[in-house]
Parts: C-alpha cells; sequence; structure tokens
C-alpha cells in the first residue's frame, strides 16, 4: 500500500474502510478516496485508455480536468475517477481496454484524417463508420437500466460565493458582515480549496492553520449557507446559477456572485508527457495531502515557480525520493521556497526542462536538456514520477459563461479575466492574487464590493495590487520529432497536429479547435487551451494576445441528464370527469395536456358504433369540458368579438349563439367555437381543445394592443362541460330542471340559457355538432361528477349512454362539421374550407381581413368537399391520402369514417376548385399507389334539412 | 487501411493541403460578392465557379469560416417535407449531400442512419401519413410505421404504452442521414479557392451602396468593393443586413440551442424527432448525442444559452430513453434562427435588381446547403431564378401565397 501515516491524508477516514471493485478485482479504500486515489493507494495507476491512440492514462490532474480518468461507475458512465468519491460495494471498469496498436499507425492517421479517407469509393463511409464508431465511444449504456433518481433545489441569494478557497472564504464572510446573505458553493466535500492541498510556506503549516481558521469562522456565521461537495456548472444570464450536488440541481438565482474559483495547473508539453505517473505537481500534492497517498518513489519535479518547491518539498517529506528539480528558468530566482529545496540539498538543476519521459506504461525515466539556444547535454533521470508545476491558468468557465473574456496578458505569460457583467466579481488566483494572503485580502474586498452590488453598503476596500510574480513559463513546450507530445490528452492532440492544422489553413483558433477537435473533448481544453493558444501565436508569428482561447461553453463538471430533467413532470389534465370514465372503463386519448375518453369498452369498432346509434336513437352524454371557455364583459365587448373573429355578433341577441370563426393576421383558419351572447355586454365565446390555450393567449396580446375596455376571463378550468345529444335528450333533462325550458319554443336551436338543472348552475347551449338534439350543458367543474351521475341514472330508463370522441368524430363528419387542425393547414382560408359565410367581409376590420382581402384576389387553389366512393364497398381510403390529377397532387382526404347510420363511407377531401360540385369524380391515391375513385356529395350527409335538431 | 492515409504516412513530410488560402487584400472590384461564408454563400461560390464559369468572385464574413449556424446547427439532413415544393427541392438536396464527399475530395461523414418521426397523438399520425403521402408520390422514400417496426429500427427507444406520450406509430424515412457540418462548410470554400474565389474572414459588411434600385457596391471594415451582382446569405443576420440593402424582411430572429453529451459507445442507429416532446437526437459517430429542441420563445439576436432549454429538453428526451439519466451533458450552445411566417425560406430576388438574398432558413438551413448554393449561384449567373426557387420567392409574403412547412418542422415552434 502506498498510504501515508498522519498527518497527511486529512479527508481520509483510516478507521472506515471501503470496498469496491475496479476492472473486476476487489480493493479497499478509506472513507474519503476518490476512486482515483484509493486505487493509487493500491498501486493501480492506469485509469483508462485513450480515445485515439489507446495510450494508458492515470491521475493528472486530481482534480477532474482531463478526460483520462472517466471510468464507468456501476451504470453510469463517464465518471471523473479523481472526483468521485468511493462507496462500499461500487463497481468500477474502463470505459475500453486493448486497441494500443493503432499507437503504431499514428503516422498514418493525422489531424483530422477522417475528412481525407474513407470515401472512395462511393460506399466506403459506409463500411468504415460502424467500425470507427465501435473504437471511440467512451461510456456504456445500458438501455434496460430504470434512470436514476434526481431533484432540484430552488435558492435566493444576496451573494453567491463560488469557490470555498481562502478567498471565497474571506469573500462570503465580508459580504455576511454586511448583512447580506449568503451561500457558499464549494465543488469539494471539505472547505479550504488549495489550502488543504498546497504549501503556501516553507514550512507546510500555514495553509492548513489558514483553512481551519477560515472554516470556522464560515460555519459560525449564520447567514452564510455552506454547500460543499457542490459543482456549480453554469452561470446564465443575470447570475441564475446551477449547480450540481449530489443527484441533485440547485438553481440559484443572486443579486451579485463572487467567482473564487482558483486557477488550474497547466502541462508542460514533451514526449511521452501523457503516460501514468506524469502528473501536476497540485495533483502529487492533492494525492499526498488530501488522501495520504504515495504518488511514486522517486520523483523528477519541473518547475518554472516557486510553487513547485512546495511539491518536491511535499514529496520529500512523503518519503519520495527527490530524483531531481528541473527549473525551467535560468540563473537564481528568488523564492522562499526555492531556498528551502535548496537548504534541504534538494537536487536542482537550474534552465533544464524535462524534453521526453520513458516507459511503455508508466514513467521510467525523464530526459531533460537545457533551454539555452545549444539545447546543452542530454540528462537522463530515473523516476517513476514526474510533477510538472510549469503555469496555470484561470479557472474562468463560468466567469467566461457570464460574459467575461480571457485575455492574454504577456506580463503574466497567461490568461486573465476581463469585462466581468454587473454584479458579477472574481477574487483570489482567478484574478491573479495568487498567495494564500493576497487571495484573502481580494477575497474580502470581492466580498463586500458584491455586498454593495446586492445592496448593502459595507465600508469600501481596497484590493491588493495582483502579483507582479507570475507561476507561468511562457513556453512550456518541447516538441518531439517522434511526436507522443500532447497538447490536449482528450482527443490525443499532438504539437505535430496542431502544426499540421495550421498548415492546412485552420488559422482561427475556433477553426482550429474544430479540425483538431482540440478542446472539444469532456474537459473542454482546461488542460489544453493556453498551449494551444502558444502554439498557434508561434507558428502565425502573432502575440498570444492576438490569437484568444477557445469559448468554454456551458457546462463544467458532471451535469447529468437526470439532473436537468429532475422529477421530469409532464403535466396531465385530467376533466372533473375522469373518475366517472375510468369506471365505465374508458379507453383515453391524449388531446393536448388534456386525457379525453375516445370510447367506452374494450373493443373499439363495437363500442363506438353502439355509441354513434345511442345518440341517433336515445340520448348520449360526452364530456366536453376540454373546450375552451371565454367570459369576454364589458362596454367594449361586442367590438371585441367583433374584431377577433371573422363573422358579425353586433347583432347577435341576448340567449343567442353563432358559430364563429378565427383567423390568423394572414387569414388562415385558427380556431372555431361558439360566440354566446349572454347579455349586451357579456359574451361566452368557447375555443377547440387543443387551440384553447393559444385563443387565450391569442386574446390577451390583440387585448394588450386593442385595449378595448373588457374583462376576458378564462373558464376553461373552472367549468365542465356535459354535451346531452339524442332526439331523447329534452326527455332527460325536463324532469331535473325547474328553471329551464328545455323545449324547442324555450331553448330553440342555437340558444343559450342559464338556469339549473338538479339545482345544479348550469349555461346550456342548443348547439349542432352532432346533428341530433343536443344541449352543452356548462356548470361549475366541482359540481360536473354529480350531474353526470345524475344524468346517468335519470337516464337509465331512456337508454342513456355516454359516447366518446371517437363517436362524436363520426356524428360530426355526418353533418359536415370541420374539425379545425384536421380539415384545415396552416393556410387555409374560410373560403377553401367552404366556410366563406362565417366572413362578415362588409365588417372594417377582424384580425385577417386584410390578407383575406388581398387573397380574395386571387384563383382559389383548393376546396374542401365532402365525398362519397364510387363503389361503396370500395375499402376507404385513410386520412391523408392524396388527391390526384394527371400525376399532380390537388389535395388531401381530411376526415374520412364509415358512418353506421348510412351505412356508408363519408368524408371530406380537398379536391381543385373545379372538381368541387357535387357529382364529379375525382380519384384518390390510396396504399400501394392504387387509385380509388370518389365522388363530391355534398353535405351534411345525415339530415340534411337539419329536421332532427330543431 | 485506406489508400488516401497512405500519403500521410509514408511522406517524410507532413502532405498539407491548405483548406483556406491565406490572408490577402481586398480587389477592388468583383464580378459578384457573397456576403456570409457559411455553407450557403461558400456553395453557392463554389457552384459559381464550377458550374458557371464565374471566378471573380469573393466570399466575406464578419467571423471565421461557418462560425455562424453552418458550425452550430446539429447536422441532420432530411428530405421528408411537407409541401410538394419543398419535397422537391430537399430531395435535390439530398441527391447531391450523398455525393459530396467525392465531389469536393473531402469526408463530409455523410451517414444514413433513417429518420423517425415519433407520433404521439393521432393528430401527429395524421400529419406523418400526409408526409409519407407526398413524399412517396414525389419519390421519396417516406412510410408510416407502427409500433413493431419501431422497435425492430431502433429497440431502446421506451415504446411503454404506460408512458405519458405513448408512441403511436412513426414517419420513418430511411435516406436521414447526418454529416459533419464543418466538413461541408470547409469542404467547399477549398473547392471553390482552388477554382480562384476568394475568401474573407474577419470582413464585416458595414453598408451597401445603391444607385436606384441597384447594387454597386459593398462597404465592409476593410473598405469598399463594387460588385455586379451580390447575394446574402447570413442566417441570423439576415433582417439586419437587408435593413442595410434598405428593405425589410418578413421574419422573427429568434434562439435556436442544442447541445451534446459526453461520447458513448453506439447505441442508436437512427435519428429520432419527437414533435410532441419537443426534442431530436442523433448519435455522431464520435459517439456524442447531439440533440436540440424547440426555439426559444423570445426574439433575440444573441447567441446565449440558458438553462431552462437543457432542463425542458432533458425532461422530454428521458421520456423517450429513460435509461440515460447519468449520461453528461458535454457543452451546449446557441444559434439564431431567422424564422419565417410559413417555415419555409426565402430565395430569389429582392426589392434591387442584382441583389439576391438566400435567408429565412430558420431550424432548416443546413439541410439545404448544397441545392441552395448550386441554385442560387445559377440565379446568380443567370439573372433568371429557376423553377425550384421559384415557389420560395420573397415576394410570396405580399400576396400571402405562403409554403405552409409548419407540420414538418423538426419539434415544435
Amino acid at each position: 500500500m502506498n498510504r501515508l501515516p498522519e498527518p497527511f491524508g486529512c479527508l481520509i477516514d483510516r478507521s472506515r474502510p471501503v470496498r469496491f471493485r475496479f476492472d473486476g478485482l476487489a480493493y479497499t479504500g478509506l472513507a474519503g478516496d476518490s476512486i482515483a486515489s484509493a486505487l493509487a493507494a493500491n498501486g493501480v495507476r492506469v485509469l483508462s485508455s485513450s480515445f485515439k491512440h489507446r495510450r494508458p492514462r492515470g491521475i493528472y490532474s486530481a482534480a477532474g480536468h482531463e478526460a483520462g480518468v472517466l471510468v464507468q461507475v456501476n451504470q453510469e458512465p463517464s465518471v471523473a475517477a479523481d472526483e468521485r468519491a468511493i462507496a462500499e460495494g461500487m463497481t468500477v471498469s474502463r470505459h475500453h481496454k486493448g486497441g494500443r496498436w493503432i499507437e503504431r499507425f499514428d503516422r498514418f492517421l493525422p489531424v483530422g484524417f477522417y475528412y481525407r479517407a474513407f470515401f472512395r469509393p462511393a460506399f466506403g463511409w459506409r463500411l468504415w463508420e460502424p467500425i470507427i464508431r465501435r473504437r471511440v465511444g467512451h461510456g456504456r449504456v445500458d438501455p434496460g437500466f430504470a434512470g436514476g433518481e434526481h431533484d432540484k433545489l430552488h435558492l435566493h441569494a444576496d451573494v453567491a460565493v463560488v469557490g470555498g478557497g481562502p478567498a471565497g472564504l474571506a469573500a462570503a464572510l465580508a459580504a455576511a458582515e454586511t448583512g447580506a446573505e449568503v451561500v457558499l458553493l464549494h465543488r469539494r466535500p471539505r472547505l479550504g480549496g488549495g489550502l488543504l492541498w498546497g504549501r503556501p510556506d516553507a514550512a507546510g503549516q500555514h495553509g492548513g492553520d489558514l483553512a481551519a481558521q477560515l472554516g470556522a469562522a464560515v460555519l459560525a456565521e449564520p447567514r452564510i449557507r455552506i454547500l460543499t461537495a457542490a459543482t456549480v456548472t453554469g452561470c446564465f444570464a443575470d447570475r441564475w446559477l446551477s449547480a450540481v450536488q449530489g443527484a441533485r440541481l440547485i438553481k440559484l438565482r443572486a443579486r451579485a456572485l463572487v467567482l473564487a474559483s482558483g486557477q488550474r495547473e497547466q502541462p508542460a508539453v514533451f514526449r511521452n508527457n501523457d503516460l501514468p505517473g506524469v502528473m501536476l505537481g497540485s495533483a502529487a500534492q492533492r494525492l499526498i495531502r488530501l488522501h495520504g497517498v504515495k504518488p511514486g518513489r522517486r520523483a523528477v519535479v519541473a518547475t518554472a515557480n516557486d510553487a513547485g518547491y512546495g511539491v518536491a518539498l511535499d514529496l520529500e517529506e512523503a518519503g519520495v525520493e527527490l530524483a531531481g528539480i528541473l527549473d525551467l528558468r535560468p540563473g537564481h530566482p528568488p523564492g522562499d521556497l526555492r531556498q528551502a529545496a535548496a537548504h534541504r540539498g534538494l537536487p536542482i538543476l537550474q534552465g533544464r526542462a524535462p524534453v521526453a519521459a520513458e516507459g511503455r506504461d508508466a514513467v521510467q525515466a525523464v530526459l531533460h536538456a537545457g533551454l539555452d539556444e545549444a539545447g546543452g547535454e542530454r540528462g537522463r533521470l530515473a523516476a517513476d514520477l514526474l510533477c510538472l508545476s510549469v503555469g496555470g491558468t484561470p479557472a474562468a468557465e463560468l466567469a467566461v459563461q457570464a460574459g467575461a473574456t480571457l485575455a492574454y496578458d504577456p506580463d503574466v505569460a497567461g490568461f486573465r479575466l476581463t469585462g466581468l457583467p454587473e454584479g458579477v466579481f472574481a477574487a483570489g488566483a482567478v484574478d491573479r492574487r495568487f498567495t494564500a494572503q493576497a487571495a484573502e485580502a481580494d477575497g474580502k474586498a470581492a466580498g463586500r464590493e458584491a455586498a454593495r452590488a446586492a445592496g448593502f453598503v459595507p465600508q469600501p476596500m481596497h484590493r491588493p495590487t495582483a502579483t507582479a510574480a507570475t507561476p507561468n513559463h511562457p513556453f512550456p513546450i518541447f516538441p518531439h520529432p517522434e511526436g507522443k507530445d500532447y497538447v490536449d490528452f482528450d482527443h490525443d492532440v499532438t504539437v505535430a497536429d496542431v502544426a499540421n492544422a495550421l498548415t492546412d489553413g485552420f488559422e482561427h483558433i475556433e477553426l482550429l479547435k474544430r479540425y483538431t477537435t482540440l478542446a472539444m473533448g469532456p474537459s473542454q481544453g482546461r488542460l489544453s487551451a493556453l498551449n494551444a493558444a502558444r502554439l498557434l501565436a508561434r507558428a502565425r508569428n502573432l502575440p498570444v494576445a492576438a490569437v484568444g482561447a477557445p469559448n468554454p461553453r456551458p457546462p463544467f463538471g458532471e451535469e447529468c441528464f437526470g439532473h436537468l430533467a429532475g422529477r421530469g413532470h409532464h403535466p396531465v389534465r385530467r376533466s372533473a370527469l375522469h373518475p366517472a370514465h375510468q369506471a365505465r372503463g374508458a379507453k383515453f386519448m391524449p388531446a393536448g395536456l388534456w386525457l379525453r375518453p375516445a370510447y367506452y369498452g374494450s373493443d373499439a369498432e363495437v363500442a363506438v358504433r353502439a355509441e354513434v346509434m345511442a345518440v341517433h336513437h336515445d340520448v348520449g352524454l360526452i364530456d366536453v369540458s376540454t373546450l375552451g371557455g371565454f367570459d369576454i364583459r364589458g362596454p367594449d365587448a361586442p367590438e371585441f368579438v367583433e374584431r377577433f373573429h371573422t363573422g358579425s355578433f353586433r347583432k347577435l341577441a341576448p340567449g343567442r349563439c353563432r358559430y364563429g370563426l378565427v383567423c390568423d393576421v394572414a387569414g388562415s383558419l385558427i380556431d372555431d367555437g361558439m360566440v354566446c351572447r349572454l347579455a349586451p355586454e357579456h359574451f361566452y365565446v368557447t375555443a377547440t381543445t387543443g387551440a384553447a390555450d393559444g385563443i387565450y393567449r391569442s386574446m390577451l396580446w390583440w387585448q394588450a394592443q386593442w385595449r378595448l375596455d373588457v374583462d376576458i376571463t378564462n373558464l376553461t378550468s373552472a367549468l365542465a362541460g356535459i354535451s346531452v345529444a339524442g332526439p331523447k335528450a329534452r326527455d332527460l333533462l325536463a324532469p331535473l330542471t325547474r328553471d329551464l325550458d328545455v323545449s324547442a319554443a324555450g331553448l330553440p336551436f342555437v340558444g343559450i340559457r342559464e338556469g339549473h338543472i338538479a339545482d345544479i348552475p348550469v349555461r346550456a347551449l342548443r348547439t349542432g355538432f352532432v346533428g341530433e338534439v343536443a344541449f352543452e350543458l356548462h356548470v361549475p367543474a366541482g359540481m360536473a361528477l354529480a350531474l353526470w351521475e345524475m344524468l346517468l341514472t335519470a337516464g337509465e330508463r331512456l337508454g342513456v349512454r355516454p359516447f366518446g370522441v371517437e363517436a362524436q368524430r363520426i356524428l360530426r363528419l355526418q353533418k359536415g362539421h370541420i374539425i379545425i387542425g384536421q380539415d384545415t393547414d396552416a393556410n387555409t382560408t374560410p373560403a377553401e374550407a367552404g366556410l366563406a359565410l362565417a366572413v362578415a367581409m362588409a365588417k372594417p376590420y377582424f384580425v385577417g381581413r386584410r390578407a383575406l382581402e388581398i387573397r380574395a384576389g386571387q384563383p382559389l387553389e383548393r376546396r374542401l368537399v365532402g365525398f362519397t366512393l364510387a363503389d361503396p364497398l370500395a375499402a376507404p381510403p385513410s386520412e391523408c391520402h392524396l388527391v390526384v390529377r394527371q400525376g399532380d397532387i390537388v389535395g388531401r382526404v381530411t376526415s374520412v369514417a364509415h358512418s353506421p347510420v348510412l351505412n356508408q363511407t363519408i368524408g371530406l377531401a380537398y379536391v381543385a376548385p373545379d372538381q368541387a360540385e357535387p357529382g364529379i369524380a375525382f380519384t384518390i391515391k390510396v396504399r400501394a399507389g392504387r387509385l380509388l375513385n370518389a365522388v363530391v356529395t355534398k353535405p351534411p350527409f345525415y339530415d340534411p334539412a337539419g329536421a332532427r335538431q330543431a | 487501411m485506406p489508400i488516401g492515409l497512405l500519403k500521410y504516412g509514408l511522406a517524410r513530410r507532413y502532405p498539407a493541403r491548405r483548406q483556406f488560402p491565406p490572408e490577402r487584400p481586398l480587389k477592388p472590384v468583383y464580378d459578384i460578392v457573397i456576403i456570409g461564408a457559411g455553407g450557403h454563400g461558400l456553395a453557392a461560390a463554389y457552384y459559381l465557379a464550377k458550374q458557371w464559369g464565374l471566378r471573380n468572385v469573393c466570399v466575406l464574413d464578419k467571423g471565421w469560416i461557418a462560425g455562424g449556424n453552418t458550425g452550430r446547427n446539429t447536422a441532420i439532413v432530411r428530405a421528408n417535407y411537407l409541401t410538394p415544393e419543398g419535397v422537391r427541392f430537399y430531395a435535390e438536396s439530398v441527391a447531391l449531400f450523398r455525393e459530396l464527399s467525392q465531389e469536393l475530395d473531402f469526408n463530409i461523414l455523410y451517414s444514413e442512419r433513417g429518420h423517425l418521426t415519433l407520433a404521439h397523438t393521432d393528430a401527429a399520425l395524421r400529419t406523418a401519413r400526409w408526409r409519407a403521402e407526398v413524399n412517396k408520390h414525389l419519390g421519396v422514400s417516406s412510410e408510416l410505421i407502427g409500433v413493431d417496426e419501431i422497435r425492430r429500427l431502433c429497440p431502446v427507444l421506451n415504446l411503454s404504452e404506460e408512458a405519458r406520450y405513448p408512441v403511436l406509430g412513426a414517419l420513418y424515412h430511411p435516406p436521414g442521414a447526418i454529416a459533419r457540418h464543418d466538413a461541408i462548410a470547409w469542404g467547399y470554400a477549398r473547392a471553390a479557392a482552388d477554382m480562384g474565389v476568394e475568401l474573407h474572414q474577419h470582413t464585416e459588411v458595414t453598408g451597401i451602396r445603391r444607385q436606384g434600385d441597384r447594387v454597386v457596391g459593398v462597404e465592409t471594415n476593410r473598405g469598399v468593393i463594387s460588385c455586379a451582382r451580390a447575394l446574402q446569405a447570413v442566417a441570423g443576420s439576415s433582417s439586419r443586413l437587408a435593413a442595410l440593402a434598405g428593405f425589410r424582411l418578413p421574419i422573427v430572429t429568434v434562439p435556436l440551442q442544442a447541445c451534446v453529451s459526453q461520447p458513448l459507445q453506439p447505441f442508436l442507429d437512427p435519428i429520432v424527432v419527437s414533435a410532441s416532446l419537443h426534442c431530436y437526437v442523433s448519435q455522431t459517430p464520435r459517439g456524442e448525442l447531439v440533440m436540440g429542441g424547440a426555439v426559444d420563445g423570445y426574439p433575440l439576436y444573441q447567441q446565449r444559452s440558458t438553462l431552462d432549454f437543457k432542463e425542458t429538453l432533458m425532461s422530454d428526451l428521458l421520456e423517450l430513453f429513460p435509461f440515460l439519466s447519468e449520461v453528461k451533458v458535454l457543452r451546449q450552445w446557441a444559434g439564431i434562427a431567422d424564422m419565417t411566417p410559413d417555415f419555409s425560406p426565402v430565395m430569389g430576388e429582392t426589392p434591387l435588381a442584382n441583389y439576391y438574398i438566400d435567408a429565412g432558413w430558420g431550424t432548416w438551413g443546413f439541410k439545404a446547403t448544397p441545392v441552395c448554393g448550386k441554385r442560387m449561384a445559377e440565379t446568380l449567373a443567370t439573372g433568371a431564378v429557376p423553377d425550384l426557387l421559384r415557389p420560395f420567392a420573397l415576394q410570396r409574403f405580399d400576396s400571402f401565397r405562403q409554403l405552409g412547412e409548419r407540420g414538418a418542422a423538426a419539434v415544435g415552434h
């Protein structure tokens, strides 16, 4: 075991072993371990095979910043092994194994190779694509997996602080001191950030002490809500944050935001810089100090800053032998840590850089050379660990998402944040304050600024100046003639790939990114953007600042589909009568968000026929609660109705209804319904089920422009509807009411009355949709079920029967009534649909009038007609079969059904205008291209005189 | 090992083949100026040079090549439209796409996966049959299929009758394909440049110079260019450029967002679209799921991503594929889509005699890239709009002769 004794390993609990499996073998780690640290403790270094070359990869950042640590955990793909805590019984496996032979052919697989080959002969890609597909994809999904549980938490904060390092902790404290409510989000399980694993001072004590002190202060502050192990994945407009914590998505709106997300160490580029055992200096420190894991036995540290010496000191204290410290800088750079290392006699090689690592499955030795022109003599250091500490880049994804840009600053040889949006502040290392003291002071100032932006009035405070010293080496890139010098580990992009892409002409950073796929992998360039920009700038002889950085896009970190979906509410609307339908064995069909009974019973054909015949012979009940219903009231109510609908309603008498059409501004039909006048200044307007929401929105939209003196009330959910239809409808209703005269004289066709049925208040409409005497009863939804049951009981002797949408469709088709959306499409005019009579062109204005006037001046392109089949015994066509003439499409069947009462196939279809006269034959193209003859037949097909509806 | 790669392995030096020529100064005069170096503009330039021998052509772009919607769409190609005019147009596009890798000597990774438009309601079933019938009538392969056939084509789909929106059937369009969107623009760019067409990135058009109803030149941040004819092909900025040219477009510009997952081993072959659930998904050769949904509900000229887009998309997508709940989003982005009132594009003439337009591509511009380029080149070269494009004229909105393609839009708008 590579486990170090106390005080190393501040996150692990040595008393709690955790057993898990990796690639079929059993291992034991400790509570507090990540998968990767537990495996490292067990001597396992290889976590994955790389994307293109299938090279072994292990821990590089120990912070989840590269694809090389992605593993499969149970049914979850693409889990960062260096971030995910181990759990008892966890089964971990590699995404891929084997296939490393491809590495030997990498000469034949240059950058963008797939654009250059595989397409000759023409079917080439069809052969190659499946082979390539099988090789590349990372994680596995199991179609049998039922899916995980996720939920969401909604929060507000005066000040949100992202990052629990010294800057973030100080910012949270400073903001809370002003009275602001603070939410502190920290990606790791314990507060402290770099203080927990870094070595800010030579003695190696200060970090832990400061973390403990700040952490305790934050815990003691009641106005700070602390969320640990919470990764902020997105920062959207107006400080709207998404964060992932376990299986939960946190959504947080903050008045002001402090980003204290730190910086991220960057790799050097040289041959075999990807071998397991090569890692960032910070990664070695994280292993040592957080997890108590000894990262190697003999180490080389390559550094360009003082922090690298902190790594060397940590390694030495952890019992790792130091083979050498390669300092890329010439001469004798200053620094307390360097002095301490020199004092301890650690072997320092000044002005030297790693040019290659040796080894096949892990580092065995490091080749180094001088950095001056001559290069100097090559040196070789045997080592199983190579730690890189050559610079960093701001952890700026969230800031960039929020609208800031990363600009290259030659003074620090790295990126710097500029242009933070209003209310967003950066603090600490992300803002180039690298020492713990500077970060803490910077955080304190930023916390106060954020509190001020959130409306609190703290004392302003000066920010410490940015540190002059830079941790960055300006060009830590050492190309090797034999390649394998990786710039981007996710997709195995090498120095040569970048150079070749540039000679291919991909000179813009965004083109370079798309062509090489650099920065397009799971880490989105977190370890490659800086070096890619340097390479591009050098090749084009431009300053790096002119090149820019590829844009990181949301999300940052592991945001699962399930996090975003949450509990996935897909609302269902059920009418007040739903339980009654269920009890009757209704088969439901979706209608927008509603569920409506299609028919009652198990055999559709039998049930629908019986329901239709019940309406014709006795009496049927249908639930029409899903229809839209709107009260239009006020002095301008007649004017509103006149403008919104195509017809004329000014003279409609109270107590009467009229069919109403609604067009859009292009004069195309969008809905129909009944316009009922209850009083001179009170209309009740219905809309179809599917269009009701849109009609309501449209009414409000127009009213916002017209500003008429009306109130529009949406009664769709408040009122349920029961249509009582059939020759015995009056027999059913008359005994149940005292104040409604349901006789033909008392409530004539297209009349409306308000009254009571069985003491339930109703609006009763005499409508004609189904072709028999029908009363549409609109009642308060809470009383609808009682009324329904009462009607069924009272109607038992009359043969009452509920009927569903399927029967209703046949009944309406017999009468030739159209269904908007089925018998019309996005361009249908009232004239095409045969509804010109419902349009009052004499009105000065209604929605769509101008368009209809223009369209009326053009020849009609089609007409909706009724039809029957020339051969009554022929198999009926289906809806949307085409009407063709001499090979041209002239129309289509929009509705078709077999009418049980007429015992024939009837339908509606669009035909050419010259085919629209009754008796004219036309041709429908049905299944398998067969042609079927139909005859235009003027609807209504049933009871054309309307005698049954009197 | 394919032959095409041998030279890379055997050459001593990398045999570079420049995709885009190096920057050069603008000339004062071109025969034709194309504004917008996306797929459409580059394709038009290519066919102008190739088919019509017009090589004194430049393509201008304010950003980098294919940096707009060409590089931001979800790269689906299909011809299963609703109107005969649309079907004929996209059928020619599909035919051109199929040959494009050979034509451009550049693999666009064109992969015919089949395209499934799921129907969850009887209204959607009717529309699916309508599209299938129109498609078949015009020789395009589409069929209304039932649940069993869907299960055969896409066994991982949730076809449970207990689902909130049970799948009732689907429009199956076998030629439906995915491709690498950037590669198409890059391929056209190189082929056009090889014939002498000039590409000018980072060259923003700041004004259109007119004399009467004719365009005489284009003002840019790099100077003024004279031209005999001009084409605007700037999806997302169409109405703003048209305003510079002095006319208005019936276009509303809204963001359209998309995202990809981390790469997964292959499990999804067809392209799956659900209008009721507002989502579509395909799996790239690399293994990423490419996903999109409805356009944002507000006009905006900004390529801004939102959280709620992902939330609704995933909530819908997991209805179809519940087992993807632990898959991770790799990145999300937005393009801006020029929506027309009838969900069909605008191609052809403008109020200016020698200024042509290629706009209004909403959410369906990528799949028209080759045909639009080819036919717009014909329009520019001959001065006459080909029959295939005539129904898409800008003037149709004056007479309300619209081409209703809403029913064929991938998802609700």
